[in-house]
């Protein structure tokens, strides 16, 4: 009943027209839950803006039909078009933490939606209303609806804003990225909702989203898109399990498995660092391991206890104490990789933050190597472990200075810790280091903007290796990139590791990315250690419940529809 | 060219806004004509000998009895109007300038400094600057200046007037300065290559000038642009108030001032060109700042 | 919220103590209080009794105490000019000085807050952009410069409106108001728009801004696509959300406010606080600007206190407890 063709979508720039979306065409169903999946820069929001007609200005559509049942949604006036919207095609944000109206009760919200669009009395809205949020599993909801937005959790406000796209018994929801602000419990909680949105109202969703794990757990059919274009189309089985087009096919290859561990991605020619290494970066690979004479060094963390003052908010009670860490203890060998996986507010970033010395801890020793690993108030500006000890950090487009070029990111640790005083040799090992990491020599002049993400990531681990650290702390190097960029840098990460005997703590919110890294694993919640062990017994056997439950709500797709990622790869 | 204003957004922007253009055009010629003032200007407005009472209220040469001599016609001294604008365009702009780069210094180190620090260090900042805003520009400047009329012997009084008003001006202006500095500070702080570069030990100095400091510097140059207009115009103001500048060395301001005592009389020219003078510099100035606004915050335009 | 409001007050407290710390600085060493408090003709023996009768004689932390002690109790000490209890002579002056601000205040809310909204919503209008070049010139002139122009048009040109003074004023309670004569306003009118225009500008500016970085968020993007009507969405979703901003930086602007008032009261005569103060400078009479200072000062704080409370009524985020 929603039937797209031919759709075309132009941004005007100063450049001439930009086409965002050429080609599209698609075709939803009543109750069908529609993926329609693509990297970064693929079109996919685009379409969703198209069709509910808000696509941002100055953008426009260049061509097409959008058809709603019998309706032309293109020839409608901007105000039918208005009265549609919430009516007929609804939305549901990515961001249920902005996507309501801070100072407006959810009551006052859904009330208001449900009246526009149909003739009915207050306390009918009122009534339809609570029944909605009950219906979608809020608790106690005559008493709930009159809460701010503020006032519900993060899962709940999702709920809230399904509701409020749901008020209006639309025929179409358009979901763009719901479950990506989501930790894996909620996640799973909205994509069963959606599921059985779908199956008992018989509403049609178009799911916007990267995470082709999610598709294939929920979606009845799916699009690949691709710079704008769609790539291939059909039944989520056949397009998932049996992919003809290369494109699919390099991006299932790219999909870590959470059943397996494989050793290295299998990536096409042109996306492979280890396969572009030129004889440029034997000169990097020389230096480095030439600081290589002593062994790997491990690190031990012994009762690390981290709390926090809470912010005062009334006068009468002392604030609470917020333990971010508690008791934690663990010992990562050395030359290996330790995983830390754990949801949102587990504590994982403090961890790293107290292990780096940007963050003091309440409680408990840390030794690097054989020598102990002062806490940031002792830890002097001169420590060795400020050298030992490298981190990379999740958001590429934070983690390097945009001012400064290439050349003066890369060149900083080796001045900063006197490894080479000369500045011309500096920038040779520099350039050399680029080619370690699949990057072209003449990217030394230029400045972060002028790259993507997935190769500032790989700017940004070359910076922490020109340190010559032994120790590397990976803070979820991947999730802000990609899949096939997030492929790419994994393998970069294996390859180094091997390479120069590192010892890493990877963290992590993804069990499946842990399973491709880890030697080891934790699994941290709510500050304690619930589980931690070597990763296949992990994996395969967990002890922690909560482990078994994180690996429940993983979305998983057939292992069958994941042949490839060899072991044998280059 | 056209391949430097396609990489380069700002000069894009730029030759597309005729506003800014024209901005900018007249601000570097004010600019120009005051710098070049001794060199340009018809006589030396300080220099009784060189005008003449016989001169006096010469209207400007497109009016009947005018001397073609005189372009914007003389005052009633006999001083010739160009002249002393663009003398007193000088002094206006060297306030300015001076009283923008002191407030400027003495803000961004501050308000750096209290991002960077936080803590109690930040809080002692904040709590001056929230004096300092109790008490507005304006009345920062005039109280400046009365302590110093009350502490400064007269006769010294007269020599340190240009730096007496200036430095009022500057330190009414620091905490715009101060507290934009902090804020985008603040936001640097949560990005990840201040963590990284604290992380790997850098002093506290470097990682504020060289590694905060040009990330912040889009905000800042806003700032700059509309403070300077701030300062010229309260230069002015102070000076129209009688505390400024005296008549002797005559700003923008204090000849606007002059200007009022012919407000009711024919001699409009006395009043109006300087005035119209000091606007066309501020306005100017103004729609820089607003472009510059633009580039630096794409999501206003 | 209690915490939230007393945080403020506190920080109010330090505010009004730092000012009375520079008034009492100001008297203290600017000049010397007794020299200008005596004539040539008094003998030293008898200045020096005066100072210890005064107390200045005292450590510095005992007369900051006592200075602050009568300040609290309205005794601001006497005029070196005047001879006069300061306190009469602002008290005098206060109605004058408030009634043109809050005049003006309302001018720059009821023009400017519309035309803001009106230029967020059309950036692209040939009416906004006008809106928005006018408005450019507007923030350039200085108020002074306005304040002729007016005087020029209304005063001298056509004679419509008075130039200088208060015009007639009723006394109601020991407050002498202009609200409650035709001449009164008329005399009004001018010094009012003349000190409205920048902060209207001002505000304008800031009601634009705000409002097109609201109209850009997910929750108003997310009301259209529900259909919420555009009347309802501009005006219940994205102009209460623009207010929560807007009202702080009021709150701040009322301070300039008060500061230009001395510069249209000197142009039109008003006779406010802003002239006394002028005249005070001209003759160092360091207890008037000092004691200026404080109650300026205080106005400020008053001013934004009301402020913070109108914030925690309109943002619930402050006033409800959030999620466990």
């Amino acid at each position: 009943m929603l039937r797209v063709k031919d759709l075309a979508v132009k941004f005007p720039s100063r450049f001439g027209d930009v086409t965002a979306i050429e080609d599209v065409d698609m075709t939803i169903r009543p109750g069908e839950i529609h993926g329609l999946v693509g990297e970064s820069g693929a079109g996919k929001s685009t379409v969703g803006a198209a069709v509910i007609g808000l696509i941002s200005t100055p953008g426009y559509i260049a061509n097409g039909e959008i058809t709603l049942g019998d309706t032309d949604l293109r020839a409608l006036t901007p105000e039918q078009a208005h009265a549609v919207r919430g009516d007929r095609i609804s939305m549901i944000f990515q961001d249920p933490q902005t996507s309501l109206n801070p100072l407006m009760t959810v009551e006052d919200q859904l009330i208001e939606t449900i009246q526009t669009h149909s003739d009915v009395s207050y306390d009918d809205a009122h009534k339809r209303a609570v029944d909605l949020l009950e219906e979608i599993g809020i608790k106690n909801a005559a008493e709930r609806i009159k809460s701010y937005p503020h006032q519900f959790s993060g899962g709940m406000r999702q709920r809230v804003v399904i509701a409020l796209a749901l008020c209006t018994d639309p025929e179409l929801i358009i979901a763009d990225e719901p479950t990506t602000a989501l930790d894996v419990a909620v996640q799973q909680q909205v994509l069963d909702l959606l599921r059985e949105l779908a199956d008992r109202r018989n509403i049609a969703f178009l799911l916007i989203t990267h995470d082709i794990g999610v598709i294939a757990q929920i979606a009845d059919r799916v699009t690949v898109m691709r710079n704008g274009e769609v790539m291939e189309s059909g039944e989520t089985a056949q397009v998932l399990g049996a992919p003809t087009h290369p494109y699919t096919v390099a991006l299932m290859d790219a999909v870590p498995p959470l059943d397996r561990k494989i050793a290295r991605f299998r990536l096409p020619v042109e996306a492979d660092i280890a396969a572009q290494t030129t004889a440029r970066g034997a000169d990097a690979q020389k230096w480095l391991l030439e600081g290589e004479q002593t062994p790997p060094t491990g690190l031990t963390v012994e009762n690390l206890t981290m709390r926090f003052r809470g912010t005062r908010t009334s006068l009468w009670q002392k604030p609470e104490h917020f333990t971010a860490l508690d008791d934690v203890s663990f010992t990562v060998r050395p030359g290996t990789i330790m995983g830390l996986v754990g949801e949102s507010g587990s504590g994982k970033s403090t961890l790293a933050k107290v292990l780096t010395g940007l963050l003091h801890p309440s409680e408990g020793r840390m030794t690097l190597g054989a020598a102990p690993l002062p806490p940031a108030r002792q830890r002097s500006r001169h420590h060795p472990s400020r050298r030992l000890m490298q981190m990379v950090f999740q958001d590429p487009y934070s983690s390097l200075n945009s001012r400064h070029r290439i050349g003066a990111i890369l060149s900083e640790p080796l001045w900063l810790y006197g490894l080479v005083n000369n500045a011309e040799d500096r920038r040779a090992l520099a350039m050399s280091m680029l080619d370690l990491v699949g990057l072209p020599a003449d990217a030394i002049d230029k400045y972060p903007h002028q790259f993507s993400g997935g190769q500032r990531q790989r700017i940004a681990v070359a910076r922490a290796i020109l340190a010559r650290p032994k120790f590397l702390i990976c803070d979820e190097p991947t999730s802000a990139l990609d899949v096939s960029i997030q492929a790419q840098v994994l393998n970069l990460l294996k390859d180094l590791q091997s390479t120069f005997g590192l010892t890493i703590l990877f963290i992590t919110h993804n069990m499946s990315v842990a399973r491709q890294m880890a030697d080891d694993m934790i699994v941290l919640r709510n500050g304690r250690i619930e589980e931690t062990g070597p990763s296949e017994t992990l994996f395969t056997a967990p002890k922690a419940p909560y482990t078994q439950t994180l690996l429940d709500l993983t979305p998983k797709m057939p292992s069958e529809w994941q042949l490839t990622g060899s072991s044998s790869a280059s | 060219m056209i391949a430097l204003l396609k990489r380069n957004e700002a000069l894009w922007l730029f030759v597309h806004s005729p506003a800014a253009i024209i901005a900018a055009v007249v601000a570097i010629a004010i600019i120009l004509g005051a710098t070049f003032a001794p060199w340009i200007a018809l006589v030396d407005p300080y220099d009784l000998s060189s005008f003449s009472l016989f001169d006096g209220l010469l209207p400007p040469a497109w009016e009947d009895g005018a001397n073609p001599k005189y372009l914007l016609g003389t005052d009633d001294q006999g001083r010739d109007m160009i002249s002393s604008i663009l003398y007193g365009a000088r002094l206006s702009l060297f306030i300015g300038l001076a009283a923008m780069a002191i407030a400027t210094v003495l803000g961004v180190s501050l308000g750096l400094a209290a991002g960077y620090y936080g803590g109690r260090f930040d809080a002692i900042v904040m709590r001056i600057a929230d004096v300092q805003l109790a008490l507005p520009a304006i009345l920062t400047a005039l109280l400046i200046d009365g302590i110093a009329r009350g502490l400064l012997p007269a006769d010294i009084q007269q020599e340190l007037r240009v730096w007496v008003l200036t430095l009022a001006i500057a330190l009414s202006l620091w905490v715009n300065f101060a507290r934009t500095a902090r804020a985008s500070t603040l936001v640097q702080m949560n990005k990840d290559y201040v963590q990284a570069a604290i992380m790997m030990g850098q002093r506290p100095i470097r990682i504020m000038f060289v590694h905060i400091f040009p990330n912040i510097l889009g905000p800042l140059l806003v700032i700059m642009t509309v403070d300077l207009a701030s300062a010229i115009l309260l230069e002015a103001t102070l000076s129209f108030l009688g505390i400024g500048l005296p008549a002797d060395s005559p700003s923008l301001g204090t000849l606007i001032r002059i200007g009022m005592q012919f407000l009711l009389s024919g001699e409009w020219w006395i009043l109006w060109i300087p005035t119209l003078f000091l606007v066309a510099l501020v306005v100017s100035i103004n729609v820089l700042g607003d472009f510059l606004r633009d580039v630096f915050n794409p999501r206003l335009r | 919220m209690a915490y939230f409001i007393l945080k403020r007050l506190i920080q109010s407290v330090f505010v009004m103590l730092a000012v009375a710390f520079l008034a009492f600085s100001l008297f203290r060493f600017v000049g010397d209080p007794i020299t200008q408090m005596t004539g040539v003709e008094t003998s030293v023996a008898d200045q020096e009794r005066l100072r210890e009768e005064l107390g200045l004689n005292d450590p510095f932390v005992t007369q900051f105490v006592r200075f602050t002690g009568d300040m609290l109790q309205g005794d601001f000490g006497f005029s070196y000019r005047t001879r006069q209890p300061v306190a009469e002579m602002i008290a005098d002056r206060i109605p004058a000085t408030l009634e043109l601000g809050i005049v003006a205040l309302l001018i720059s809310l009821i023009v400017g807050i519309p035309a803001g909204v009106y230029t967020a919503l059309r950036p692209r209008g040939v009416v906004s952009q006008t809106i928005l070049m006018t408005t450019l010139i507007g923030v350039s002139v200085p108020t002074f410069v306005i304040g002729i122009m007016l005087i020029f048009l209304f005063g001298v040109q056509l004679g419509w409106l008075p130039t200088f003074g208060r015009g007639g004023t009723v006394q109601i309670g020991g407050w002498e108001s202009s609200f409650f004569t035709v001449d009164g306003w008329r005399a009004l009118i001018l010094p009012a728009i003349t000190l409205g225009v920048y902060q209207l500008t001002l505000t304008m500016r800031l009601v634009r801004a705000e409002m097109m970085e609201v109209m850009r968020s997910d929750y108003i993007r997310f009301a259209t696509a529900r259909g919420v009507p555009m009347r309802r969405l501009y005006f219940k979703h994205a102009l209460a959300n623009t207010m929560v901003p807007v009202i702080t930086i009021i709150g701040l602007q009322f301070g300039g406010v008060i500061a230009f008032s001395i510069v249209t009261e000197s142009v039109f005569q008003w006779p406010g606080m802003g002239l006394l103060f002028l005249e005070s400078i001209r003759f160092v009479d360091i207890p008037v600007m000092g004691v200026y200072l404080v109650v300026i000062a205080f106005f400020f704080v008053l001013v934004n206190l009301i402020v913070d409370m109108l914030y925690v009524a309109i943002d619930p985020r402050l006033r409800v407890k959030d999620a466990a």
